[in-house]
């Protein structure tokens, strides 16, 4: 594995805790076995000691660094935590239905990991499952901004430790003795004399007739066996025999393959089908209905539903962005722009202009949905991040009542911020309901490639002002194409908006401004955000707008450095607002041995990144010899290689250190690909890009052979942070540094690759879907 | 339609469907076996990744009209010893490569018919080797999946 190394943790001492001592209130459920739930209202205290440093001019911080958007999600999810659930059924099982959504993240496993620490078990005792949409859950069934862990330790640990508390008493009772005397592990409770009590006979016991209120303490920090340590993915033996299910390997009965023929421009909708009855006649098809956003075609066989796809003519109109380009679309971003001000003292003025182009978010397993729509009823699966929204909108749709349809949320293929939106979900309920059938919707990878969402096109404009040994002033200015965010999150940010100190802003501005910060001491810091709405389908992808802010941020914090005549690292190390984050700066560039001579033509890079509660800081080395640039791989883009990246990030609370990393790894390669390879190119109203070996996300000859995470495990933050998105922004900012440095070129576009020839003859829209070849067996090897 | 007969993790199966239905979808919509998975559809993202005759192969490009009945398929679902894990599931487990999963039993096949092909080729397992998979992890567990081949592949 790769080198992951933390340092011992050092386990904080009672009186300093913030949080061990506290008290919460759990609740007690009226049922027949125990149930418990908790809500909870909590202080994260991440107060670190500001580094005093004569130079630097202390930055007061932006809004995000003082209230971000992980507390507006977990504010806005307060009223409803209490929602949440675990029971101990008669068997001796411990269940909780988790009310988010396992794309990857390994939420699952770090969710056993924290109601087994209170309830002393071992994690596989405990059965977590994905909950159904719940309308009264509301903001706490939304998987976003990294968000799970950090709006649901506490209120998971508070439950957990009330059922361990009841079940104690219950065994106390039970035997006679006092509590202070048994001891529970593993599901079993012995008393003085070796008696053993198992969950399963207490649970009724221990539960109580009428809801009640009680006052709940959780575990200190200091005995924790469980979190903290590395754990496998409970079902890693599933995922490698092939017996983990995803949607299209359900079985529903009657839920036949369904691929829906869409247009060629980027939203075309359907004008009418000249073809419809001889397309149903074709092999294994057995319905095709038009739909809004195309012609759907549910067929035996996905190959079969394909062909007919293919085999259909239809009128189309001309889509949402007709005949806009790459440069046209850029054009009207760069008409959004915000002035940067004037700056207001003496001494050398720094700018950077930097501009981002559309970037997809697709995960390997394309959008997709089964849906069995009835008379008055409708059953939907899918694996979605919001399905209390998909429910609303389905309901709406067919004009049913909400809690006529119900929603299973399965587990999810990767996400990436594109789950957020449940785009398959509904059309799946339409073309059930056409057909009058069950449907298994599968989108192909021509549909997730060139009709799914997609990371805004944008422009960054940062201007510094240097006065003598300090930074005076420190603007970004960001505009993108209007990213849209799903109805779940609107609704609760909105709602949370006027706790915060936000003001009278638009969602996205909300988001913009709850996630951004500029983590170096810089004088006058301000970064705002205006967009420009173009009807692109577009959302976040490992983070909204931090990665392309990073990159310009740090591209310029380089520039500055220079100015002044410091190292990037030196510069970094000195002028961090905080000490905790001059620890991980100085971690990384000690790990990565920050300045070894390297031959021409290779540089390292080092930018930081904060956010969600965290603070990362990467190293990268790039190689941009001409033999490395200029390899030959068969449909690829080689150019520049990354060779090595240190990671060095302090996330707060480590729940499962070998879950983090692989998070860390997995935004890396995200962050490589976003600024080296991997673009969409807009081409008269579509998208160029309709498969992968066009779409070039990180492969094996484009990720880093080393690789070396390191993870603050005795970090000051008491309470875990998010890491979902955590990886990406700060390997931009290092890979777009290096790239400047081994060149000597500041990049101006990203991705850096994104104006070479393409290395492959783009797929015609029409036929919509690249047909499958028939010589896999020649190159069978 | 037209009955095809072929062996698929050691036994011996006929479906009726028409000639030109390409493997993925026999053996995932017909046969219900689904641990190769799409991603593609056209032989670049290698998620469908299975054997056939012991080499690595992708059912999204082949027609099952071009099976014949001696050929033997084996899916991620065949590559365990019963119970017995296969050494490269085991070294996946141990180094806890997959993230969401969805690509990993492609990766797994490919994984190893690249470790028998080097070892027929007298070549090592290093970093040229490895560069040389094609299988897309858009979760980004690349480097797992380098590790882990390394230790399986000593397993083997
Ligand atoms: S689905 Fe077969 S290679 Fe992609
Ligand atoms: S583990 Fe998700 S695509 Fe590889």
């Amino acid at each position: 594995m790769p080198a992951h190394r933390a340092s011992a943790p050092e386990r904080r001492s009672p009186g300093r805790s913030h949080v061990s001592r506290r008290r919460f209130l759990g609740y007690l459920v009226a049922a027949p076995t125990l149930v418990v739930a908790a809500e909870v209202g909590r202080q994260a205290v991440f107060d670190s000691t500001p580094v005093a440093n004569a130079a630097a001019i202390p930055s007061p911080p932006l809004p995000g660094e003082v209230y971000d958007l992980l507390d507006v999600i977990r504010d806005a999810a307060r009223p409803t935590a209490n929602l949440i659930r675990i029971e101990v059924e008669r068997d001796g099982t411990v269940s909780f239905a988790l009310p988010r959504s396992d794309n990857g993240q390994g939420i699952i496993t770090s969710t056993q990991m924290i109601i087994a620490e209170e309830m002393n078990l071992d994690p596989d005792q405990v059965v977590v499952t994905l909950a159904d949409a719940r309308p009264e859950l509301v903001f706490n069934q939304l998987t976003g901004g990294s968000s799970t862990t950090f709006s649901t330790y506490t209120p998971i640990r508070v439950a957990a430790a009330l059922a361990q508390g009841r079940l104690l008493d219950a065994a106390a009772a039970e035997l006679g003795q006092d509590k202070s005397v048994l001891t529970s592990r593993t599901g079993l409770i012995t008393g003085m004399n070796g008696e053993e009590l198992p969950f399963g006979e207490l649970t009724e016991l221990a539960a109580s007739p009428v809801d009640e209120a009680v006052d709940v303490a959780l575990k200190p920090r200091e005995e924790f066996s469980v979190i903290g340590t590395p754990r496998t993915k409970s079902d890693a033996r599933a995922m490698v025999t092939g017996k983990k299910k995803f949607l299209t390997d359900m079985q529903v009965p009657d839920a036949l393959p369904t691929v829906i023929c869409r247009g060629p421009n980027l939203n075309s909708a359907p004008q009418g089908v000249n073809n419809i009855d001889e397309v149903r006649t074709m092999p294994g098809v057995t319905d095709v209905e038009q739909v809004r956003t195309g012609v759907a075609v549910r067929a035996v066989t996905y190959g079969q539903a394909v062909d007919a796809v293919n085999a259909l003519d239809v009128d189309w109109d001309g889509g949402t962005v007709e005949g806009e380009n790459d440069e046209s679309v850029l054009e009207k971003v760069r008409a959004g722009e915000l002035p940067l001000a004037v700056p207001q003292t003496p001494g050398t003025t720094v700018e950077g202009d930097f501009v981002f182009y559309f970037r997809s978010n697709s995960a390997l397993e394309t959008n997709c949905a089964i849906a069995d729509v009835r008379d008055g009823s409708a059953e939907i699966w899918g694996p979605s991040k919001s399905p209390i929204a998909a429910q609303a909108d389905i309901a709406q749709d067919l004009g049913l009542p909400q809690n006529a349809v119900t929603v299973h949320v399965t587990e999810g293929g990767g996400s990436f911020g594109r789950r957020l939106f449940y785009d398959a979900l509904p059309e799946a309920a339409e073309a059930s309901r056409a057909m009058g059938k069950p449907v298994k919707l599968m989108w192909t990878r021509a549909d997730d490639s060139r009709q799914g969402r997609v990371h805004p096109m944008a422009t960054c404009r940062v201007r510094a002002q240097v006065t003598g040994e300090s930074v005076s002033s420190f603007e970004i200015r960001h505009t993108s194409v209007a990213s849209e965010l799903n109805p779940g999150l609107s609704e609760a940010i909105t709602a949370a908006a006027n706790k915060a100190p936000l003001g009278n802003l638009t969602i996205a501005q909300s988001i913009y401004i709850t996630t951004q910060t500029n983590p170096y001491n810089v004088g006058v810091a301000t970064s705002l955000l205006n967009e420009v709405d173009m009807r692109f389908n577009t959302c976040s992808m490992r983070n909204i707008y931090s990665p392309d802010t990073a990159t310009a941020r740090e591209l310029m914090i380089d520039k500055v450095a220079a100015e002044l005549g410091k190292d990037p690292y030196e510069f970094r190390s000195e002028f961090v607002k905080l000490d905790r984050f001059k620890k991980v700066v100085d971690r990384a560039a000690q790990e990565a041995d920050w300045g070894r001579t390297m031959p021409e033509g290779m540089a390292q890079g080092i930018a930081i990144h904060q956010e969600y509660k965290g603070i990362a800081c990467a190293v990268v080395e790039l190689d941009c010899r001409p033999e490395t640039v200029n390899r030959e791989i068969r449909s690829a883009r080689t150019g520049p290689r990354v060779t090595k990246v240190t990671y060095v990030v302090d996330v707060g609370l480590v729940i499962n250190p070998r879950g983090l990393e692989a998070q860390m790894m997995g935004g890396i390669n995200d962050g490589i690909a976003m600024t080296l390879t991997s673009g969409l190119h807009l081409e008269d109203g579509h998208f160029v890009e309709a498969s992968w070996d066009n779409y070039f996300y990180t492969r094996q000859w484009n990720t880093p052979p080393e690789m070396n995470i390191v993870l603050i495990e005795d970090s000051e933050a008491p309470e875990p942070g998010g890491a979902g998105e955590f990886g990406v922004a700060a390997t931009c900012g290092a890979v777009a540094c290096a790239y400047a440095r081994a060149t000597g070129t500041v990049p101006e576009y990203f991705p850096i690759l994104h104006k070479e020839p393409l290395p492959f003859e783009p797929y015609p829209t029409v036929p919509p879907i690249p047909p499958s070849p028939t010589n896999g067996l020649e190159m069978a090897r | 339609m037209s009955t095809h007969t072929f062996k698929v993790n050691g036994e011996t199966v006929t479906v009726d469907v028409e000639d030109d239905v390409r493997m993925l979808w026999v053996l995932r919509d017909v046969l219900g076996i689904t641990g190769p998975k799409y991603g593609c559809g056209i032989n670049v993202c290698k998620a469908c990744t299975s054997h056939v005759n012991g080499k690595a192969f992708n059912p999204c490009s082949v027609p099952v009209g071009a099976i014949s009945e001696s050929d033997e398929i084996t899916t991620i679902e065949g590559l365990a010893d019963g119970e017995e894990l296969h050494p490269m599931q085991q070294a996946w487990i141990d180094n806890d490569v997959a993230q969401c999963g969805y690509c990993q039993p492609g990766q797994i096949m490919a994984a190893v018919a690249l470790v028998k092909r080097c070892e027929a080729e007298g070549r090592e397992i290093d970093d040229e080797a490895l560069d040389e998979i094609r299988n897309i992890c858009r979760c980004g567990t690349y480097n797992r999946i380098r590790e882990a081949i390394k230790a399986g592949a000593g397993a083997m």
